[in-house]
């Protein structure tokens, strides 16, 4: 699974998780440019994540993540393993 | 229908995922809500827990009105009598604390004496916290016991040691099941179960605890919701109340129509055989706690009761309040059975071995509750019993032989029909009453009875467990139940009147009486003994009230049979009654001898 691949799964959970089938993420988003974006719905983005991917975050690699282009790396380096 | 993610066993993914789009599914649906003030107090995060919860509830029919404490506000928000939280004035108060909120936990350096006070420490705090939510709002308390830790650092000795946190959790929470014993409108949350049921490895997650402050996982959120939201749904009377269930390959294993009788599998002689009486016991516990049984089968009805001839069955046709074995569609034979007990389609459920029944029931009838059991026989009972559609709030006597009263009334609404004299019929009911002062062993029904009962109801006073025993106790009331038989059987307890004492006037509070057994002269039976009791305390007048509620026309002129005189007439139809007591007073009771 490449990056493009990876963002564009990404991209439907983001849709799900905030209901809103018009939304768009790219490398740059981050929790400021979504305004339902608290830390509530960061549980449930993360959650959702590991389980479409089928990968599981440790507590150091998700306070290393400041955008989603991070997260898709860190799912890509995952995938790889 | 992204809503049927919520039956068990949950397609948790789904929800979490997809929470807010659920959650405008069941609003859309065109149900009618009932609308109730749910107060989250949060001994940890709570926020997933409240959004899970919310569409549990939705599901059941319940719109819930949230307020969340502040994170670990739990204590505070009721001690030190939180603004907000009075404002919002709950219906029901859901007390989410768990081991993490045992804030001195026993130590190894502690004596067994060290032990026992922490742990009374423990139990105090939360009773002040309990005692002061039935002062201040008087209303509806859910509370979790405690799960067991996420560590056991003394190993299998963490268990039997007085140190050990396991053995102080297991100590704690026999506590907490003697409260719930005694204290009436308090339920526990049996998060120590439900931990147990879906794991400890899967129900711990220090990740969310040290990132989020969730004291529990976050895939056990939803199975907490659930299981609350069962607890919450009983409480407000939309847990189910009938079992519906298949025959053939269901109740017992195989083709009764094609193998025979003396071929089915039922009994202990195979394994098939055991798992089928496993699941016809399951629903006998169920039917004597007072869920309502019925069969919906694909069978000649004479093959069908066959089968409950077989000497190994366990339930026997007369378990069964409607039983339907014919050709007709399922879903139309469960309608008729809807119909038949007279019970909403909703508080149904349906259970068949063969999924293209269950489609077909549960596409037709969506408001019917069909879980998806599978096809292995042995899951049958614990999906019934894991989907907790029959949570019951309370087991008294009363609800026990509910069955019983219903069948009693049918047979006196028979015998009405051949009089012609209603004196007559009174008389040939033979009826027996026992009325006495408030008494401890019926205080838990007092309390019931005082707080369910709408229509004959004078006043509507609602009192928690509390306050009825301060009133059984109080030497400046006059308390009196009643309970009344007849030669169709015993009705229970079925009438309360409270009044305290003023000079020489006694002022009625609280007279209420189920209608169970209306018209049957037992107000006249009870009011003979209010006056008896009156001219032993030597009081002249007696004073009653009626407060007019939506709900209680019924007893607008209760008084004035009863020869009082209107004193007052308030705009809003409320009323108040006087009646000034002769010493030569004559009873007033001809029907119902006094025990």
């Amino acid at each position: 699974m490449n990056k493009d691949n990876i963002l564009e799964a990404m991209q439907q959970i983001f849709r799900d998780v905030f209901d809103d089938e018009g939304l768009v993420i790219d490398n740059e988003t981050s929790a400021e440019d979504i305004e339902d974006w608290d830390s509530l719905a960061q549980i449930n983005l993360v959650i959702s994540m590991e389980k479409e991917f089928k990968v599981k975050f440790s507590l150091l690699e998700l306070a290393n993540l400041h955008n989603v282009g991070d997260m898709a790396d860190l799912i890509g380096q995952k995938l790889q393993q | 229908m992204l809503a049927k993610s919520l039956e068990y066993p949950f397609d948790i993914p789904l929800l979490q995922k997809k929470k807010r789009a659920i959650k405008k599914e069941l609003l859309a649906s065109g149900k009618n809500f009932v609308s109730k003030k749910i107060a989250i107090l949060g001994g940890s995060s709570t926020s997933e827990i409240k959004d899970m919860l919310e569409l549990f509830l939705l599901k059941s029919g319940i719109e819930p009105i949230f307020y969340e404490s502040e994170f670990n506000k739990y204590y505070e928000d009721v001690i030190f009598d939180g603004e907000e939280l009075k404002k919002f004035k709950p219906d029901l108060i859901y007390l989410h604390t768990s081991y993490v909120n045992i804030m001195e936990s026993p130590s190894l350096t502690d004596s067994a004496e060290d032990v026992e006070v922490k742990l009374m420490r423990l139990k105090e705090k939360f009773t002040s916290i309990w005692n002061k939510i039935q002062k201040d709002f008087n209303c509806i308390i859910v509370q979790n016991n405690f799960e067991l830790p996420v560590y056991r650092s003394l190993g299998n000795l963490d268990f039997s040691h007085t140190a050990g946190l396991v053995n102080f959790v297991n100590k704690i929470n026999i506590i907490f099941s003697q409260n719930a014993q005694q204290r009436a409108g308090f339920y526990i949350n049996d998060i120590n179960y439900l931990a147990a049921r879906i794991g400890l490895e899967k129900w711990h997650d220090l990740g969310v605890w040290y990132s989020y402050k969730y004291a529990l996982s976050y895939d056990a959120i939803p199975f907490l919701a659930h299981n609350l939201s069962n607890i919450i749904a009983a409480v407000y009377g939309l847990a189910k109340k009938c079992l519906v269930l298949d025959l053939d390959n269901t109740l017992w294993g195989g083709i009764i129509g094609d193998d025979g009788v003396q071929n089915i599998k039922i009994g202990n002689e195979t394994a098939l055989g055991e798992a089928h009486a496993g699941l016809q016991k399951y629903a006998l516990d169920l039917k004597n706690r007072g869920v309502i049984l019925a069969v919906c089968s694909k069978n000649e009805a004479e093959n069908a009761l066959e089968g409950f001839l077989h000497p190994d069955s366990v339930l026997t046709k007369d378990d069964f309040t409607s039983f339907k074995a014919n050709w007709d569609p399922k879903h139309l034979n469960i309608k008729q059975i809807a119909k038949e007990i007279n019970i909403g389609i909703d508080s149904l459920v349906f259970l068949d071995d063969n999924p293209a029944e269950r489609e077909i029931v549960s596409s037709q009838l969506p408001e019917v509750s069909v879980p998806d059991i599978g096809n292995n026989i042995e899951n049958f009972a614990s999906y019934l019993d894991r989907a907790g559609y029959f949570e019951p709030i309370s087991l008294l006597v009363d609800d026990l032989q509910r069955a019983k009263f219903y069948e009693g009334n049918n047979k006196r609404e028979e015998l009405e029909s051949k009089f012609s004299d209603y004196g007559e019929f009174l008389s040939s009911l033979q009826m027996v009453a026992e009325i006495e002062h408030f008494s401890p062993v019926y205080l838990d029904r007092i309390t019931q009875l005082t707080n369910k009962t709408n229509q004959f109801n004078l006043t509507t006073k609602r009192y928690a467990l509390p306050e009825m025993v301060a009133l059984s106790e109080d030497s400046n009331a006059i308390t009196l139940y009643g309970r009344l038989t007849d030669k169709f059987g015993d009705n229970g307890l079925i009438t309360v009147v409270a009044g305290t004492i003023r000079e020489k006037e006694l002022h009625i509070d609280l007279w209420l009486m189920s209608c169970r057994v209306l018209k049957r002269d037992m107000e006249f039976a009870i009011f003979d003994q209010i006056v008896s009791a009156s001219l032993k305390k030597g009081l002249e007048k007696i004073v009653g009230y009626f407060y007019k509620t939506s709900k209680n026309g019924m007893v607008s002129k209760h008084y004035e049979s009863l020869g009082f005189e209107l004193i007052n007439e308030d705009k809003d139809g409320s009323s108040t009654w006087e009646f000034k007591i002769d010493p030569c007073y004559k009873n007033k009771n001809k029907y119902i001898k006094v025990a």
